[in-house]
């Protein structure tokens, strides 16, 4: 058998095992989901070994001569002292190394990169001189750097940050700005909720197209066949539950 | 003693953190050098915690199984499904394909990996779907404003939203551009606010619970 045709088969049982969740649990899924969590932590650990082992360990001390990396090596074998009870707190060196380094690169970098610029980007110039007509204010919403869309980006990210700031009581004045700044946050709640929805229906669909492709012919009809197979056990596997008696929790 | 276990790997916390926090100011090809260095030898560090990650997974399954507990069976395909996988990646050396032809780690990847993680995150269409029918209900005016701005993006991204609501494409782009971007951005700068600070507190050492509990 082809490795194509094999692979359609094993893809369109295992599409089919996930799938019929959707009816009820049941060990078709649990199957494919351990052979799921699985296969990507056995992936997650060949691709490790290559690029860490391999390509930044090994290659490097061996062709190179880089004995320096044999220090990451003890901090990251320090790590694995957590295995032996009296020794376990060598690997505090591991950890101590990872977020020292971690929190260093951190400040700079978010002050610059997170706050800085965002304020700027967020504090911009209300009218624009464009051409010879001199200072501009553009009404067109559909352009993000237009002046009256400016203006909207200040009033939410200024009401949402209000809203979030608790040392003064939310009354008066303050309580129209945090009510703006719940406003926005809906918005973006919503719209965050509808972006998900789609980008998980662009995902059935992919796998829709793949089923009806691996319904042609060439391939030996995995999909009919295993759809009529998943549903038979499925039957097979509902009818046997219900012979048994319930079980005591 | 309690120099070894506790004070000094605060002073390593405090000296890294400080070196590569001033080392963003010093425009100098050592500099440089030395972020190239910290960035390689914390990806070496991180292939470690891995090891610890996959041992816990490890034992956990293991001790299913000695113990036959309910449903050790498919502790059985967790092991078979990784150790197979381990056996082919190893066997291809991590390379999916080799001169055009995908290797057998290649086909694992192509017709396991791929389709179980689509149709893994596929299904969760119909169960946010499912949620959303039972909870979105416009209550208030909040909840109205966020069921409207869902509506409006989810018939924005389809050709027959567009279709049955000619502006809603515009409308879409519109929220995701400004109204959704001035909120990201405000969450972006409190998080941050928060992250500078908490890596303050972590470098002076008065956070401290990276280091664990257990004896001093």
């Amino acid at each position: 058998m082809d490795a194509t045709v094999l692979g359609a088969w094993v893809a369109t049982g295992l599409t089919l095992c996930i799938f019929s969740f959707l009816y009820k649990d049941n060990p078709l899924f649990k199957l494919a989901e351990h052979l799921y969590v699985g296969v990507s932590v056995g992936y997650t650990i060949v691709k490790a070994y290559d690029t860490v082992i391999v390509h930044l360990i090994v290659k490097p001390i061996v062709e190179q001569g880089e004995i320096a990396l044999l220090i990451p090596v003890a901090i990251g074998m320090l790590m694995l002292t957590r295995y032996v009870p009296k020794a376990a707190w060598l690997s505090r060196y591991a950890f101590a190394f990872i977020v020292g380094v971690g929190s260093g690169l951190a400040i700079p970098r978010t002050i610059s990169s997170f706050i800085l610029k965002q304020v700027e980007d967020t504090v911009r110039p209300l009218l624009s001189l464009a051409g010879g007509d001199g200072m501009t204010f553009s009404m067109n919403l559909l352009d993000p750097s237009s002046s009256i869309n400016v203006i909207i980006i200040l009033i939410g990210v200024i009401s949402v940050l209000f809203y979030f700031f608790f040392s003064i009581e939310h009354s008066g004045p303050g309580k129209v700005v945090a009510k703006t700044g719940v406003m926005f946050l809906m918005i973006a709640f919503g719209a965050a909720f509808g972006y998900t929805v789609m980008a998980r229906m662009s995902l059935l669909i992919g796998r829709l197209t793949d089923l009806i492709e691996f319904s042609d012919a060439s391939y030996g009809r995995p999909t009919l066949w295993l759809l009529i197979v998943t549903i038979g056990m499925l039957i097979v596997l509902s009818r046997r539950t219900q012979g048994k008696p319930p079980q005591e929790s | 003693m309690i120099f070894l276990r506790r004070q000094l790997p605060l002073l390593i916390t405090m000296i890294t953190g400080l070196l590569f926090a001033g080392q963003y100011y010093v425009p100098h090809p050592a500099s440089e050098q030395l972020l190239t260095s910290a960035t390689k030898w914390l990806q070496i560090v991180g292939g470690f915690a891995l090891v610890l990650g996959v041992t816990s997974l490890f034992h956990q399954h293991a001790a299913k199984i000695r113990r036959k507990e309910e449903g050790w069976g498919y502790s059985l395909v967790l092991y078979a499904g990784m150790l197979g996988t381990i056996a082919v990646g190893l066997w291809a050396n991590g390379k999916e394909s080799l001169e055009g032809a995908a290797t057998a780690f290649g086909w694992v990847y192509s017709y396991m990996l791929v389709p179980l993680q689509g149709t893994m995150f596929a299904i969760l269409a119909f169960f946010i779907a499912s949620a959303a029918y039972r909870s979105f209900r416009a209550r208030s005016r909040e909840a109205a404003v966020l069921l409207i701005a869902a509506v409006i993006v989810m018939m924005g991204r389809v050709p027959l939203g567009e279709y049955l609501i000619p502006l809603s494409g515009d409308v879409s782009q519109w929220i995701l551009n400004v109204l959704n971007a001035s909120v990201r951005r405000a969450i972006l700068i409190g998080v941050s606010l928060g992250a500078v600070a908490l890596s303050f507190k972590i470098i002076f050492g008065v956070e401290r619970s990276y280091l664990g509990g257990g004896k001093e």
